[in-house]
């Protein structure tokens, strides 16, 4: 195991920021800022994608940038999680810059140069988060996420987005500030460090009540992976437009909650002291209701989007289940979740944004009979819903599956039924919102000349979709990376 | 008794400038008046001046003024006896707040003539009330 | 121990007093050369106080005898790394301020120019003495200067409420510092020596003098009346809100900070840790008075209308962040009171910059006018957003960074309620400054048309200063570990916890 010093994660994080300016610059010239926003995107991926082949040797890159004081710095250090989740949000970026013209386009939005400017730097953020080395690093760009991905949430001005705007910020800085910020400045007092370690640095260094405190604490400081009842600000923040729902709120925001958690698991407590506080148990039946709870809200809401989000709440539990299982098994498959979910969940989110291009319904209601108007749409969407709700030939089966094989590792037979009750019920608010579209009657207004969306909007979701797909096939590189990152 | 009152009149200067500050913070506090409480603030700088002063006085000291006639060379500092003066010092320092009081009280006069202009009184309660109106 | 005939120590101060009266004869010969003069005599304050830092942390504290005059006789400037930190950030700030404030006397005062530069030296002059004096007097004497140009400037302001404003302001301030020259003259009676150093050494042996006690409450009152420490805030809000623009925009950043530098320095300096510590049992009750502070800032300021009453109750709590930290009674507090002073000044400073920038386009600071501002006066609002996120205590602004070795400090010291105060003001201002980023994002509907016309955004100098003053702030965040370990370490005496 070798620590290679390399500006590598720096740039990584920092293209997408260099290239605001350009963005901002290049406004009214919108094919032009459009390239640069590509051009950030693809040099971003390519330089996450080249040290991959590294970490998975066991190498690990590492770059610091400020030293505060002793235990205390902001820098970077890519290992084999914060691998998993750069390359899938890099990738995606790329593919929903992609979608974002399209729809932008498509409805003639409004500051389009400030959408795609902000876009750029949650981007920038989210990596940041990735490849953080230390808490405070990692709270840093946490906080750049949420100040950021403000503007996105309200972007459309208007009365609702105000609300909703307030809902979002007050939900996730309010815990970031109250929460977090305590916690890890107790953490550097007890530890005298922040940097995260293999194991955790916390073990015996205070009492076990203070240590469990401070666990629940950070889960539930890191509002961005949405455990009940900490969830509203994620159906509020649906108010968006759907390229931000979909890259934002299905794979950037919401995953860098879940990973923080991680991240708080492996890197500051490690999974033995977990364990030893019994703390492990007690998260996991946290998410286990909001895994149930989530999944009953969905099915009862109409509007698309707001049945996305709440799915989106259940399964970031998934997520935060499976590390809680503390097993092997268990925690590979909640981390290689976050790829999974991502890819399915964005192509479900690129489906519904280009039904409203297409067609302005937002309700599910109204869907009866389009999918034989917008065959390619709904066909991605019926993907998409398979590897949510855990289905072979799909990705989400493989992560659903070492989740089910953890939980037996864990002789935790409840929340094995509450995995397998929770897909049941995806598959019952997914599926017959397809069976509807293809099978459906359609509702006799309008229905002229409705023809499928523009292929910019098209063309992301069959490339998601497809990689939903091959995911189920190819996912050995994820896997190594994650177990490779936990050292299993 | 007799304990009490030696402590009275065997440190008075402490008592006078005592009564004299409060006498100052009053007339700042509770009168309406602002010239009223602009005195108010002079006699409170001015206990504390007359305070400073006093502990320089030592019993049966003379003014601090040597006198050598000129041309004569001058006295050494081993033959001027400390104890025939009293201390210098504090005067020299109530010079200079003295000269603050007064120029504090001039900038305080000159903003109490704004007010005036504008206001057209000086009583503390109307110029309040005003206020509050618009 | 060096004595040095650093010149620069004595042309800090006197190039601005001296130019202050040439300021206020040209106002009668030919008023243009009032502001280049101004320009001028603060140019080489802060060149001095550069050279002054550079020469402290090459060579160790700097001592200069006024007049060759020995201490305690004569009057010594003492300059070790605090103050050193101290005059270059008062120099800095009065000096941007000066490249802003044009625009803004040509058009509130435009007759009155040489009177305001020639005040403004003036004021610069306090400042700079107060911080790089040894002497007890001196610094008495020195602070009068900087309160009665102060005085003088708040009165020229807002013609309804700044003479009146100002007039409760020389009330209050007048019992603040009268209290310091009592404690300074129990102090004299009890030693017998006014330099700061000397005190010191004599202190040492008279710690349980009743005297000196009171003394020590006395100088303790003086400076936290002047300082606006809660409850004696109440000249703060009114005063710096209707000061001129200008002047409310060097005086707010500057005043209070150099005011919790006195404090510091007569703590650490002339009382020393074991006094304050071991022997006067008040710590406790200063950091509840400081969380009391920062708690009722954050209250008020959130029930303010106007935007400059509300960056002024911000003021109040930052004071009490300060006064707070340096009473913990351990090294992670101080540090976190010096780095605030740092930090802090260049803060509201940029709030301010940016409240000119809105006063001189909008007219009314009510929060209502800013609607939609975002899209009119996007660069104002870029750097009101840094210096909002900076108070907040975001990282990488360097607001955080301070808010860190408090909290450290708090947590340290078992503060636990200041600890709490800390985090609650830290949500209540991101309520104070989401309010505003809201309205400014929004409400585009309904053009409100300004006192002063149609709006645009400020003049380009003024947009510059706030721009630098901003990145400045980042800087400063990202630089804070090797701030602290340059300045701010070295200065804390052994034997704190």
């Amino acid at each position: 195991m070798e620590q290679i010093y390399s500006i590598r994660p720096l740039i990584a994080v920092l293209i997408s920021l260099v290239v605001v300016p350009i963005i901002i610059a290049s406004g009214n010239r919108p094919n032009w800022r459009e390239a640069w926003t590509f051009l950030a995107g693809i040099i971003k991926f390519g330089i996450v994608a080249s040290m991959v082949s590294g970490v998975l040797k066991g190498h690990i890159y590492y770059c610091r940038l400020v030293k505060i004081a002793p235990g205390l710095s902001i820098g970077f250090r890519v290992d084999g999680l914060g691998l998993t989740f750069a390359l899938v949000a890099s990738f995606l970026w790329i593919v929903t810059s992609l979608y974002s013209i399209g729809y932008m386009r498509g409805l003639d939005e409004h500051s389009q140069t400030r959408f795609f400017s902000f876009f750029a730097v949650a981007l920038s953020s989210t990596i940041g988060v990735a490849f953080a080395s230390n808490l405070l690093t990692m709270y840093l760009f946490y906080e750049l996420l949420s100040l950021s991905t403000y503007p996105l949430v309200t972007h459309h001005q208007d009365e609702e987005a105000k609300i909703s705007g307030r809902k979002y910020l007050t939900y996730i800085l309010s815990t970031s500030i109250g929460l977090v910020l305590p916690a890890m400045i107790v953490c550097y007092h007890i530890a005298g460090t922040l940097d995260f370690t293999h194991g955790g640095f916390l073990a015996g260094k205070a009492s076990p009540l203070l240590l469990s405190i401070l666990l629940l604490m950070f889960v539930f400081g890191f509002a961005k992976a949405a455990i009940m009842p900490l969830h509203s600000w994620l159906p509020a923040a649906m108010v968006a437009p759907t390229p931000v729902s979909a890259l934002l709120h299905a794979v950037a925001v919401v995953k860098v909650g879940v990973f923080s958690i991680i991240r708080i698991f492996t890197g500051v407590y490690g999974v033995s002291l977990i364990k030893a506080l019994h703390m492990g148990t007690v998260i996991a039946y946290i998410c286990a209701i909001t895994i149930v709870v989530g999944s009953l809200i969905a099915m009862s809401q109409d509007e698309l989007k707001r049945r996305l989000a709440f799915s989106t709440i259940s399964q970031l539990s998934y997520i935060v289940l499976g590390i809680s299982l503390l097993t092997p098994r268990g925690m590979i498959g909640g981390i290689i979740h976050i790829v999974m979910h991502a890819f399915g969940k964005i192509t479900l989110f690129f489906g519904a944004g280009a039904i409203f291009v297409a067609t302005g319904k937002k309700y599910i209601s109204e869907l009866d009979g389009l999918g034989k108007k917008m065959p390619l749409t709904f066909l991605a969407f019926f993907i998409g819903a398979l590897s949510v709700i855990g289905l072979p030939p799909t990705g989400g089966f493989y992560s659903k599956w070492y989740l089910v094989l953890g939980c037996v590792d864990a002789h935790q037979i409840g929340l094995l039924i509450v995995l397998l009750l929770s897909s049941f019920l995806n598959a019952v608010y997914f599926l017959p919102i397809v069976f509807r579209a293809f099978f459906g009657s359609p509702s006799d207004h309008e229905e002229i000349g409705v023809r499928e969306a523009p292929k910019c909007c098209v063309i992301p979701m069959i490339v998601t979709s497809v990689i939903s797909i091959l995911l189920f096939f190819y996912q050995g590189v994820f896997y190594r990376l994650i177990s490779i990152g936990l050292k299993f | 008794m007799q304990h009490i009152f030696q402590e009275i009149m065997g440190k008075y200067n402490y008592w006078l400038y005592i009564v004299l500050m409060m006498i100052g913070l009053y007339g700042m506090i509770a009168k309406n008046n602002l010239i009223k409480k602009l005195v108010g603030m002079n006699i409170f700088q001015t206990a504390i001046i007359l305070f400073y002063i006093s502990i320089g006085y030592k019993k049966g000291g003379t003014l601090p003024i040597i006198e050598i006639p000129h041309g004569h060379h001058s006295i050494s500092p081993a033959a001027i006896d400390i104890d025939k003066y009293i201390n210098p010092l504090p005067h020299v320092l109530m010079l200079t707040a003295i000269v603050v009081s007064v120029a504090t009280f001039g900038v305080a006069v000159a903003v109490a003539l704004k007010i005036y202009k504008e206001y057209n009184t000086l009583e503390e309660d109307e110029i309040r009330m005003r206020l509050r109106e618009r | 121990m060096m004595t040095t005939d650093n010149v620069f120590a004595v042309l800090l101060v006197v190039t601005p007093l001296v130019c202050a009266f040439f300021v206020m004869g040209l106002h009668w010969v030919d008023r243009r050369w009032c502001y280049p003069l101004a320009v001028i005599a603060n140019g080489i304050s802060f060149i001095s106080a550069v050279e002054i830092l550079i020469s402290v942390v090459k060579h160790g504290t700097i001592h200069y005898r006024l007049g060759g005059w020995r201490p305690p006789i004569g009057i010594e400037y003492r300059i070790d790394l605090l103050n050193a930190v101290v005059l270059v950030i008062v120099s800095t700030v009065a000096l941007v301020n000066l490249f802003a404030s044009y625009n803004d006397i040509s058009r509130e005062l435009p007759e009155k120019k040489g009177t305001f530069y020639s005040l403004y030296l003036l004021f610069l002059t306090g400042l700079l003495g107060v911080v790089v004096t040894g002497d007890l007097f001196n610094l008495y004497v020195l602070l009068e200067i900087t309160s009665l140009s102060a005085y003088s400037q708040i009165a020229l302001g807002d013609v309804r409420r700044g003479p009146f404003a100002s007039l409760n302001y020389i009330f209050i301030g007048v019992i603040g510092a009268s209290f310091y020259l009592l404690g300074v003259g129990y102090i004299y009676i009890m030693t017998g020596s006014l330099n700061m150093a000397d005190v010191a050494h004599l202190l040492t042996r008279l710690h349980y003098s009743q005297a000196i006690f009171v003394a020590f409450i006395f100088c303790m009152v003086g400076v936290w009346i002047k300082m606006a420490l809660f409850p004696l805030h109440i000249w703060l809000p009114n005063a710096y809100t209707y000061a001129p623009t200008a002047s409310g925009r060097v005086i707010a950043p500057l005043m209070t900070k150099v005011m919790v530098y006195v404090m510091i320095r007569l703590m650490f300096t002339v009382f020393g840790i074991t006094y304050l510590f071991k022997v006067v049992h008040i710590s406790q009750f200063v950091v509840w008075l400081a969380s009391v502070a920062i708690i009722y800032g954050g209250l008020m300021a959130l029930s303010q209308n106007n935007l400059k009453k509300m960056l002024t109750y911000i003021i109040v709590s930052e004071i009490g962040y300060m006064v707070g930290g340096a009473w913990l009674g351990n090294k992670l507090g101080l540090t976190g009171a010096i780095l605030h002073i740092i930090n802090d000044a260049f803060m509201t400073f940029a709030l301010f910059l940016a409240a000119g920038n809105f006063a001189y386009r909008l007219g009314e600071l009510t929060l209502d006018n800013f609607n939609d501002i975002f899209s009119k006066m996007p660069w104002t609002m870029a750097g009101f957003v840094v210096a909002g996120l900076s108070i907040i205590g975001v990282p990488p602004t360097c607001g955080f960074f301070s808010k860190w070795y408090l909290l450290l400090g708090a947590f340290a010291a078992r503060q636990y309620f200041f600890f709490v105060a800390l985090i609650l003001s830290s949500l209540v201002n991101a309520i104070l400054f989401f309010r505003i980023f809201e309205k400014g994002l929004f409400g585009g509907g309904g053009h409100h048309v300004s006192v002063r016309g149609e709006i645009q955004e400020a003049p380009v100098n003024m947009i510059i200063c706030l721009g630098l003053i901003s990145v400045g702030l980042v800087v400063l965040g990202l630089y804070a570990g090797d701030i602290v370990n340059t300045f701010i370490i070295p200065f804390i005496p052994q034997g704190l916890g």
